[in-house]
């Protein structure tokens, strides 16, 4: 009944225009018509809206979708099955794919790590800002998509910046010439975005300022969504490859065993906007990462591998992931609550259980991820029906667009980046030497002496004789 | 006398659905319109709402009309009076301290995000839905929350750490801001109507977009006033001098226009306004530079409760002012760059048909309007702070090695020790 109503509703907007001039006496006619003129006038913003589009906006036709497509080898494979059967058979092989490549990547190292991070984060903005275009239909500019990447670069420059000067810096203060780029680093991005910003206004079109702004407003939302999170990302792994692994592991996790459990369990809908998960999805989902969490990160935390923070050395005179574990990562005693004490000494049982602190802190985290991964999910969900697009892009066949898998993924790693710098002392004294490197000679030998005299004032240092 | 009619359906929450336009607004072409309506269908559903267009047009009473100001036909004068008493509360507001200052720079900040998201979600006539309004003011809380709790954490340490509730609140800001962020959006997503889904995640865009633009800019005052209070006022100063000299020599001996999009704006004006910006904009300095009440970074001291401010003397010296090349390089940018910021509040305008952005001060407009290139000149000067200006201090590093373990300090030591060495800086 209320689609009708809608239907209704449009097509009486749209006749208006034919029927205003029945209604109203014949004298006041051309007053009449100026006044609707005008009124036409201050809706339409250019030549593409003369013919109104009052409804909501409807992007199936522009922007492709990948779940139902394959490549044309498993096309030709798979051609006897059931349609059905065959989107789930190509979506387990990329699932597969991805987890193969994830794998290798991880393999690689952090320099892997940190490329595959930026290609990623261009994908994902590429398929973001598309919707926008399709949304604004500003096809006609070509300006403007220029001044988009421009704005990508730039806003890259600054936070890949960033990074290098905090981890990078003592290398780089050796070289003279790495040295500029350094320092001025904030002000040359500064100009940078200066210089794009005047292109911008300068580049205003008298009939699409709306459209202009309104996309202006769309990078920079991007922007902040895909960018900052993924410089979170990068300090991340710079804390030990431990802190990217595990949650993006969770996240996946997440995702399977709240799928699992809905489909065998799922009853009650959780939330009006994705009508196909359920409560008991959520809820399995989460007890299952929690335990998949804690046995993840008791087999990680035995290797310095994954365990070490990416750190200069000035002896070996490079960076190095070779350490010994933190305090985070050595297996401490911790008592058992009263309560259970007296119940297992009883049988006989030790009383206290040694863990990895570490092992802790995925507990909390893996609270979160189960909280932050399906809504997340939701977001992205209720964005796409928003513009009644069914997927982001088309790259991965089965799966959608990059966007698709990796929407959780950006909040997880502004999560972990806010819990590490709030609850895991950053300092350490690797972390200290690389402040004081940035100190003039002169205050470095001052803050030694007072250091030397404050030591030995506490007994803690022995002076020399 | 016109009418317009606004036809509303009350299911779809108010959504106008379209409007019709009469030739008066008598009983029969009242029943016209519901006979047409009927016509569709749409009789029983629908209210009519007969709102009289001269009543449509007029706007409501600006506060301003109470005042017992003569209302001089020009307005320049009027303009002129206004700024003047901008002024000396501006002035007055410096005079009373930091704290203020700060709770001003906040003030400003809230209205002009009130300012322009109420101009943008009317121009893309996106209905009136409470929560959401009210889930935007949660949003710019929240991330004014962590942009102060990073401030204070930052200068003022001492303070913070005396009160136990303050010290939770400012050390655990960034993990408090997220979770209560994450909160909102969790709200966000439950009360989501599926309608009006578009208009919906418009509202949450336009908050983000507002809350980078001003929310930001905000914070670098902020950061800037701690620094010392001249690194506010002179670049305030410097683009208001701009757009005064600019205005007279526009009005003196303006020909040239100079963009599309401000058709007042000429090119004489800009260069001439640039020049005696510089000009001037150095003389304001070395006027500033000898008070110390602004030239000082504003520290906390733990045993009085006012901020005491200390001398820095590698920026001023007796003799000669660094300072006044910093200012020729802000003058610089004040009148090249900034005036852009002004541009493109005025196609922002254009682009929303709206002629000013609120009505909050007579002969102005709204608050935006004057703080419009400011924002720009702020994030700039404290750019230029971080790259030029400020040096990683002995102290700060001195008090974190205290806050690290005995052993790790020893080991810190120890580090250190071999690094002097192999840099030669010392002999063992």
């Amino acid at each position: 009944m209320s689609e009708e109503l809608r239907r209704r509703s449009s097509g009486a907007a749209e006749s208006e225009t034919g029927e205003t001039n029945k209604l109203g006496t014949a004298e006041s006619n051309s007053s009449r018509e100026n006044l609707q003129s005008n009124l036409r006038d201050s809706e339409i913003d250019s030549e593409d809206d003369k013919f109104g589009r009052k409804g909501s906006i409807d992007l199936s036709g522009s922007i492709p979708s990948g779940t139902d497509k394959a490549p044309s080898v498993l096309d030709q494979m798979l051609q006897d099955l059931p349609d059905k059967w065959r989107n789930w058979v190509v979506r387990g092989i990329f699932s597969f794919l991805m987890l193969i490549f994830f794998l290798v990547v991880i393999y690689g190292g952090p320099l892997a790590l940190m490329i595959t991070t930026l290609v990623v984060q261009v994908k994902c903005f590429q398929e973001i800002i598309n919707i926008g275009y399709s949304v604004y239909r500003i096809h006609g500019l070509p300006w403007f998509r220029s001044l988009s990447w421009y704005f990508l670069i730039t806003s890259n420059y600054f936070f890949y910046g960033e990074s290098l000067v905090e981890y990078f810096g003592v290398v780089i203060n050796r070289t003279d010439f790495l040295r500029v780029l350094v320092t001025y680093h904030r002000f040359i991005s500064f100009c940078l975005y200066c210089g794009g910003f005047v292109l911008f206004v300068l580049s205003l079109v008298k009939k699409y300022y709306m459209k202009q702004f309104s996309l202006f407003a769309w990078t920079h939302v991007a922007l902040l969504i895909v960018v900052t999170q993924s410089y979170l990302i990068i300090k991340n792994i710079f804390e030990g490859l431990i802190w990217f692994i595990v949650p993006v592991s969770m996240i996946i996790c997440n995702d399977i065993m709240a799928y699992v459990f809905g489909f065998f369990f799922g009853k009650t809908p959780l939330i009006k906007l994705s009508p196909k998960k359920t409560w008991e999805g959520f809820i399995g989902g989460g007890v299952s990462t929690v335990v998949f969490g804690f046995i993840m990160s008791y087999v990680m935390c035995q290797y310095s591998y994954f365990v070490c923070p990416i750190e200069y050395s000035e002896t070996l005179g490079r960076m190095t992931m070779e350490c010994e574990p933190g305090p985070l990562f050595r297996p401490t005693n911790y008592k058992l609550p009263e309560f259970m004490c007296g119940f297992l000494t009883t049988f006989g049982l030790p009383d206290s259980v040694s863990l990895y602190p570490f092992m802790l802190h995925s507990l909390s985290l893996s609270i979160f991820s189960s909280v932050i991964g399906p809504f997340g999910g939701f977001f992205a969900s209720g964005f796409k029906r928003a513009f009644k697009i069914k997927d982001f892009g088309d790259v991965i066949p089965g799966h959608g667009g990059i966007m698709d898998r990796f929407d959780c993924q950006f909040l997880m790693a502004t999560f972990v980046n806010v819990y590490i710098s709030s609850f895991i002392k950053w300092d350490s004294p690797q972390k200290l030497l690389t402040q004081v490197l940035y100190l003039k000679p002169e205050q470095q030998l001052q803050l030694f002496h007072m250091l030397k005299e404050n030591l030995e004032n506490r007994n803690i240092l022995t002076p020399e004789v | 006398m016109e009418c317009v009619v606004f036809v509303y359906i009350p299911n779809v929450y108010n959504v106008k659905v379209c409007h019709i336009v009469l030739a008066g607004c008598n009983k029969l072409s009242r029943i016209c319109v519901c006979a047409k309506l009927s016509k569709h269908g749409l009789r029983d559903k629908v209210v009519i709402q007969l709102m009289d267009e001269t009543q449509e047009k007029r706007k409501p009473k600006s506060w301003t009309s109470w005042l017992p100001v003569p209302r001089f036909k020009s307005n320049v004068i009027r303009r002129t009076i206004t700024g003047f008493t901008l002024f000396f509360y501006f002035y007055f507001v410096v005079y009373c301290g930091v704290p203020l200052i700060l709770l001003h720079a906040l003030a400003i900040e809230i209205i002009c995000h009130n300012e322009i998201i109420n101009i943008a979600l009317k121009a893309k006539k996106i209905p009136n839905i409470p929560f959401f309004r009210t889930l935007n003011w949660y949003f710019v809380i929240v991330a004014n929350y962590f942009f102060f709790g990073e401030a204070f954490s930052e200068y003022l340490d001492i303070f913070v750490k005396k009160y136990y509730a303050i010290n939770v609140l400012i050390s655990y800001h960034k993990f408090l801001a997220f979770c209560f962020y994450f909160l909102g959006i969790i709200c966000f997503l439950v009360k989501i109507r599926k309608k009006l889904i578009r208009q919906e995640f418009s509202v949450l865009a336009w908050t983000h977009f507002l809350l980078i633009i001003i929310g930001l800019q905000c914070y670098m005052i902020v950061q800037n006033v701690f620094e010392g209070i001249i690194w506010l006022i002179l670049p305030v100063g410097l683009v208001i001098l701009n757009d005064i000299f600019a205005y007279i020599f526009g009005k003196l001996c303006g020909r040239t226009p100079l963009i599309s999009l401000s058709p007042n704006k000429t090119l004489e004006g800009f260069v001439f306004g640039g020049i005696s910006t510089l000009l001037f904009g150095t003389l304001l300095s070395y006027i500033f530079c000898h008070a110390p009440y602004l030239t000082c970074p504003v520290r906390f001291f733990g045993k009085s409760k006012r901020h005491s401010n200390e001398h820095i003397s590698n920026i001023i010296s007796i003799k000669v002012y660094p300072f006044l090349y910093h200012s020729l390089a802000f003058s610089l940018f004040a009148s090249v760059i900034a005036p852009f910021g002004g541009f493109c509040a005025s196609g922002f305008k254009r682009a929303f048909k709206v002629k000013d952005f609120g009505d909050l001060i007579p002969g102005h407009g709204g608050l935006t309007d004057r703080f419009d290139c400011q924002f720009l000149m702020a994030t700039f000067v404290n750019v230029y702070i971080w790259t030029f200006i400020r040096t990683a201090e002995v102290d700060k590093i001195y008090q974190k090695v205290f806050q690290l373990s005995i052993d790790n300090q020893l080991k810190f030591y120890h580090l250190l020790n071999e690094s002097l060495c192999v840099r030669g800086l010392m002999k063992n």
